[in-house]
């Protein structure tokens, strides 16, 4: 019952554990004085004939010893807690510091509930491991050595006795405690599940009412419920036999030396100071170990946690295999197949990473239009349709590009993206269609850095710095470690805004929920940012207007609101590129056409990429790109690609030709 | 005490269970006394050099303390532990029935990380009222009465030390710790509340937190609220090590007490010799039983405070239900209200002239103006069961809907929403319902499934007010598919069967076909078995709502709605679907609801909600 990495953690507030350890100590000693006294005093009134009198200073003493212990046992707790606190404040850190860098694509897969339950209930299960469980561990294993160092020169029998069973104890423990082990992963799997099971039936509780069948899920709670006593009460079961081992281990090895004892002190074998001494420190021998098994299953709860919380801390984000090697058979397949442009692109990103070192070519300028090194910002105060004060800082010669990316999420159901190449810079409104499934969120996945292509290169160039994201290669450690240590991420993700298709508003005013996007901007820049977005209208229209409390246990907003909350804060956000994942579905028509205003607006300042599969945006975009079964297939302007009559003009087509 | 007895009455069905385990329980500490002070007296005894058959009873009875009190242990710890359980799911079964008449309406106010932490924290900490709050200080007074006849017996001096002590150690010492505590531990509560919001925050805005860089951020406050617990955890551990050393120190001196109370009179020959080992022992060992007292003050805290919370969500005051539950309240609002608007569409009638009208309160002193319509049924609730309900849905029933003056906003501070909204939709036809975000489209689809009440003006379905049908009834008429739709962690079988638990495979793949899913599904590996996580997260966004009209065109009621339900499709597949739809429900009404005009050419209607309301 001791997990090694949970010690490991211990380690860190080692002085604090040692403290533990001497008090424990400490409270031995006490613990065989006071038994020592009352059996003298007991010998000399009882068998002696002495008086109050004569016995007065031994209960003196006897007073001090008590509020010694007292004192010991005050520090003890407080000592443990301290470690314990330590502890679960560094873990839990690292956690959710660990579930950062694992980033949003990978937490789809766990629900959100059993999550939330490691990161809070599971690490308040470690304060029961630290706090109780070790402390408790020690004393077990100092104050009956102690004790026996006293029992053992006064009567051999009932110190073999002791010596005999003690070792027991542990042993029972651990034969039972293994077998409990598994059954005790269960009831956490199980407390787990059922608060997901709880939470999903809530969420859908109007579904289920629709259907009628809210009722009915009576009867599945109450089967959940009792699927849960079972197995609960299976591991209890086992865990308290644990328990009546020990006890009866215990007990009845007190009567064996009570009974031992008596019958030699009737042959006169003992002295009967001897005896009582031995009989008081007897249940003291077997105390801490009895103890240890009511803080046994503390400690398996803890371990099972510990389980869970470290399954969490080891995910990987991807596991790697000879994936490079398939990928680039089938390449040499797909060469020849490949069409001019993508060849193209190809070429541009060499020519790109060519001028890092020189920077003369003169093709790349037909791509590239200015030079690199050549930072040119816009500072823009813009007085324009009322929007005042928002900064537009701007890099002209920015661009992102996608060259020859694949990617799937898991190598059975094949992949999503099967070579997607393109590019797009700044001052270009670029729009990425096609049908659902066709890989678009894993494309805006992609660019913000949350997943890695499997194979191919994704590159931003921003004020100067050429970023760049790489497939990973299995045998170069160190850009594994780029990955993971998130610098060239952070980088990246700073020239980046995006706007998911659910927006998450965060416990807070609303005011905060924008000022997300950039944490100094001023209230005038988030207003502006709200006017932008269309959200200033309804926000004004708020009780405390942009100090009113939304997320968790704050007002409700509706769907489409919530949108426009997370529109402004991308557009506060001072990025060169901005992402549309679906972000305006929710908005109605005049809603939409606020936000191709707000764009055009920006234009100067943002490459735009629009993910829709309403086409009213795509089709205003100087450029569309259309992703069919995991390529670019069509690629052009909305009328271009209507008179080619391919996917897109299918496309429109199903749209009711509304553009 | 409301709550205390209110919880009681949870527990009375397991009443035997806990007389049982209490019993038990009682028996475990006097094993454990019985023990102690019969094996002292056996060496004090022994000491005397009487002939060893003397001995012989007293043997026997430590041996047998020495076994009993390990099988009572068990015993005594199974079936509290089974009652436990049992009253865990009597928790759980009890907040369910009590919310689910109220939902959604009453959980408009929380999310889902909150509910979360209400109803599986909060039960679980209630699941202990039996194990921590009741039991310890029943079996603490069955112990104090045993042992206080038993110590009287030999000198009332020693019973009342005891006594004393008993209390001191049981009651005294934790009290004075708790209330010095207590304003910690609100404080502990506020902070560890904040944490946790913190915490869903991170895990479910991590898109957000990630793309705008706010990880080091968002970890900084978590440390910074983590950090705060840990200090107040500390504080609270020091006062629980001082509530321990206290109830240490007035334990030893119990023992030490009766010991100096003994030692005259074992001198003077009042007390016989070999008691005198025995008593102290004794009173000591029977301490056991007020060991967990302590914390039994902040597991009623805990207890309560959760029962408060649940109940809070199940019994708060609602706006909206409380004129649905109070036939009497509600009677005079209607009349109120109907008075009031039934006057206004009098003095315009279908005039498009905007005239500048007053918002009518409840309260306004327009409501004094005389009716002019007989009254309508002032009392819905009570009729309700009475008349005609509409059973299973066939279509040979009448399903037109007239919506006529209808005012509504969720609660009396709010704004309204609708402003004497009125049109009809005949059987059959085919409705697009649009307006801006806000303008009530989905409220509208919540009124008409009687999710809320409304307070003025009718709703009519096949000619019969709304609120005349049990809403049940009326959830049978309608097929339902909004955004919010939601799927549940289980398998798309489950998910389709959960809207016609009796349909055969053929129906559900007719329905899937339908809604053009059936391939994709028959393309997973597992098929309809495939398990689709938390929200149907493992199937995207179109393939969510597919599903989901799937399950709706499974149920196949005469009325459909589609509340914005194609917007996550692409464009080819909303029309192929939309189209279908529209094909297949030829008999039958469908209500697209949408913000915008493309997906919705081929109606016989289009209703734009702001416009057909008075204001």
């Amino acid at each position: 019952m001791l997990d090694k990495r949970l010690l490991q953690e211990a380690r860190r507030t080692r002085c604090f554990l040692w403290l533990t350890i001497i008090l424990g100590l400490f409270s031995a000693c006490f613990i065989v004085l006071q038994a020592g006294l009352l059996a003298r005093i007991i010998n000399r009134v009882f068998l002696e004939g002495q008086g109050l009198a004569e016995v007065k200073i031994m209960l003196g003493l006897l007073l001090a010893v008590f509020l010694g212990r007292a004192v010991v046992t005050w520090l003890s707790e407080v000592f443990s807690h301290k470690t314990a606190a330590g502890i679960k404040e560094d873990l839990r850190q690292r956690l959710l510091s660990h579930l950062f860098t694992l980033g949003p694509n990978k937490i789809k897969d766990e629900s959100t509930g059993e999550l939330v339950n490691s990161l809070v209930e599971g690490v308040e299960t470690l304060e029961a491991y630290f706090a109780r469980y070790l402390p408790q561990l020690a004393l077990a294993a100092l104050v009956p050595l102690f004790i026996l160092g006293f029992v053992f020169p006064l009567d051999l029998l009932s110190g073999g006795i002791m010596l005999l069973t003690a070792p027991l104890i542990p042993l029972f423990m651990i034969l039972i405690g293994k077998w409990a082990d598994s059954l005790s992963r269960k009831q956490w799997q199980s407390l787990s599940r059922m608060s997901a099971h709880f939470l999903d039936v809530l969420q859908g509780i109007t579904t289920l009412k629709l259907f009628g069948r809210s009722r009915a899920q009576l009867e599945v709670i109450a089967r959940v419920s009792d699927r849960f006593r079972e197995t609960t009460l299976g591991v209890l079961r086992v865990a308290f036999l644990s328990a009546l081992a020990l006890e009866l281990l215990s007990t009845l090895s007190t009567a064996l030396v009570a009974v031992g004892l008596g019958l030699r002190l009737v042959y006169g074998r003992i002295l009967f100071e001897e005896a009582i001494f031995i009989l008081l420190l007897a249940p003291e021998f077997y105390l801490p170990l009895r103890l240890l098994g009511t803080q046994f299953h503390a400690g398996m709860a803890g371990v099972s946690a510990a389980e869970r919380i470290y399954a969490i801390l080891e995910s990987d984000n991807k596991q790697e295999t000879n994936r490079e090697q398939e990928i680039n058979e089938e390449e040499k397949i797909n060469k020849v197949k490949r069409t001019k442009k993508e060849t193209k692109i190809e070429q541009d990103t060499d020519k790109i990473q060519a001028t890092d070192n020189k920077q003369d070519t003169n093709k790349e300028k037909h791509y590239i239009k200015r030079e690199l090194s050549q930072e040119q910002f816009k500072e823009l105060k813009v007085m324009e349709n009322g929007l005042s004060g928002l900064r537009l800082k701007c890099a002209e010669n920015s661009f992102l590009l996608m060259e020859n990316v694949y990617y799937a999420y898991d190598r059975r159901q094949g992949e999503v993206l099967k070579g997607v190449s393109f590019k797009f810079s700044v001052g270009e409104r670029v729009a990425l269609v096609g049908e659902s499934g066709a890989g678009k969120s894993t494309v805006a996945g992609l660019l913000m850095g949350f997943i890695k292509p499997d194979l191919g290169k994704i590159v931003c160039s921003s004020q100067g710095a050429l970023l760049c994201l790489d497939s990973p290669h299995p045998n170069n450690e160190g850009q594994g470690e780029q990955w993971s240590s998130g610098s060239v991420l952070t980088k990246w993700r700073e020239n980046i805004a995006l706007v998911p298709q659910h927006a998450h508003l965060f416990s807070g005013t609303v005011a905060d929920n924008i000022l997300l996007g950039r944490t100094d901007a001023s209230r005038e820049e988030v207003v502006a940012a709200a006017k932008l977005a269309g959200a200033h209208d309804f926000i004004s229209r708020l009780a405390q207007g942009y100090d009113t409390p939304v997320g968790e246990g704050g007002t409700n907003l509706s769907g489409g609101q919530v949108q426009r909350l997370a529109l402004a804060r991308a557009f506060l956000k001072e990025a060169p590129f901005l992402i549309l994942d679906e972000a305006t579905s929710g908005l109605e028509e005049a809603g939409e056409a606020r936000i191709q205003e707000a764009l055009e607006y920006l234009r100067p300042a943002r490459g735009v990429l629009i993910i829709a599969h309403r086409l009213a945006l795509a089709a205003q975009a100087d450029r569309i790109l259309v992703l069919s079964e995991g390529r670019i297939v069509e690629e052009g302007k909305h009328e271009e690609l209507l008179q080619r009559r391919g996917v897109y003009y299918r496309l429109v087509k199903a749209y009711g030709g509304a553009a | 005490m409301k709550d205390f007895l209110s919880l009681l009455k949870l527990l009375k069905p397991y009443r035997l269970g806990i007389v049982i385990a209490l019993l038990f329980s009682f028996l475990t500490v006097v094993s454990n006394v019985g023990l102690m002070a019969v094996s002292a007296v056996l060496i004090s005894w022994a000491a005397l050099h009487p002939p060893i058959l003397d001995l012989m009873t007293t043997i026997v009875a430590v041996r047998f303390f020495g076994i009993s009190r390990a099988v009572f242990r068990y015993l005594e710890r199974y079936f509290s532990h089974d009652v436990t359980f049992k009253i865990l799911k009597t928790l759980r079964i009890d907040f369910y029935s009590k919310l689910e008449p109220l939902a959604p309406a009453c959980l408009k106010a929380y999310r889902s990380g909150d509910l979360l932490a209400r109803l599986v924290g909060e039960v679980e900490a209630l699941k202990d009222f039996y194990l921590r709050v009741l039991a310890p200080p029943l079996t603490a007074f069955l112990v104090l009465i045993g042992v206080f006849i038993f110590l009287s017996d030999f000198d009332l001096k020693f019973a009342l030390v005891f006594l004393v002590f008993y209390f001191l150690t049981g009651i005294i010492i934790p009290l004075t710790l708790k209330r010095l505590s207590r304003g910690l531990k609100e404080e502990m509560l506020e902070v560890k509340a904040d944490l946790n919001a913190r915490l869903v925050d991170s895990i479910q805005g991590m898109t957000e937190i990630t793309v705008y860089g706010q990880a080091e951020n968002q970890l900084r406050l978590v440390a910074g609220l983590g950090g705060k617990l840990a200090r107040l955890q500390g504080k609270m551990a020091g006062f629980s090590g001082l509530t321990q050393a206290g109830s240490q120190i007035a334990m030893n001196l119990a023992g030490w007490c009766v010991l100096v109370l003994a030692i005259p009179m074992v001198a003077s020959g009042r007390l016989e010799g070999i008691f005198l080992a025995m008593l102290p022992l004794c009173v000591g060992t029977s301490f056991e039983a007020v060991a967990s007292l302590p914390l039994v003050f902040s597991y009623w805290e805990e207890s309560r405070t959760a029962w408060k919370r649940l109940r809070e969500v199940t019994e708060a005051p609602n706006y909206l239900f409380s004129q649905a539950h109070e036939p009497q309240s509600q009677a005079r609002t209607l009349t109120q209200h109907l008075s009031l608007t039934q006057t206004l569409g009098q003095s315009q009638p279908q005039t498009q002239t905007p005239v500048p009208v007053q918002i009518p309160t409840p309260n306004s002193s327009t409501a004094k103006i005389p009716t002019l319509t007989p009254e309508p049924n002032p009392n819905p609730n009570k009729t309700g069961t009475q008349e005609k309900v509409i059973s299973v849905p066939e279509l040979t029933g009448q399903y037109s809907l007239e919506i006529k003056d209808l005012w509504f906003r969720y609660s009396p501070e709010e704004p309204w929403i609708f402003r004497g909204v009125s049109f009809n939709i005949l059987q059959g036809e085919k409705v697009a319902l649009t307006g801006p975000s806000g303008a009530g489209k989905s409220t509208l689809v919540n009124l008409l499934l009687r999710f809320y009440e409304y307070e003025i003006g009718t709703i009519k379905l096949g000619g019969k007010e709304l609120k005349s049908y049990r809403p049940e009834d009326i959830r049978q008429v309608f097929g339902v598919v909004s955004q919010t739709t939601h799927l549940f962690n289980t398998t798309i079988r489950e998910n389709l069967l959960l809207a016609k638990p009796s349909a055969t495979e053929q129906e559900m793949w007719e329905a899937a076909k339908k809604a053009k899913i059936h391939d994709f599904i028959q393309s997973l590996p597992q098929g309809y078995d495939t398990y689709i996580g938390e929200g149907g997260y493992k199937l995207s966004g179109g393939q969510r709502q597919r599903v989901a009209i799937a399950r709706a065109l499974l149920k196949n009621a005469p009325i459909l709605v589609l509340d914005e339900a194609t917007a996550n499709l692409d464009a080819l597949a909303e029309r192929e679907v939309l189209e279908s739809l529209l094909e297949l429900f030829q008999a039958r009404t469908v209500l697209v609801i949408a913000h915008r005009r493309a997906p919705v050419k081929k109606m016989d209607k289009v209703i734009d909600l702001p416009s057909v309301q008075y204001e």
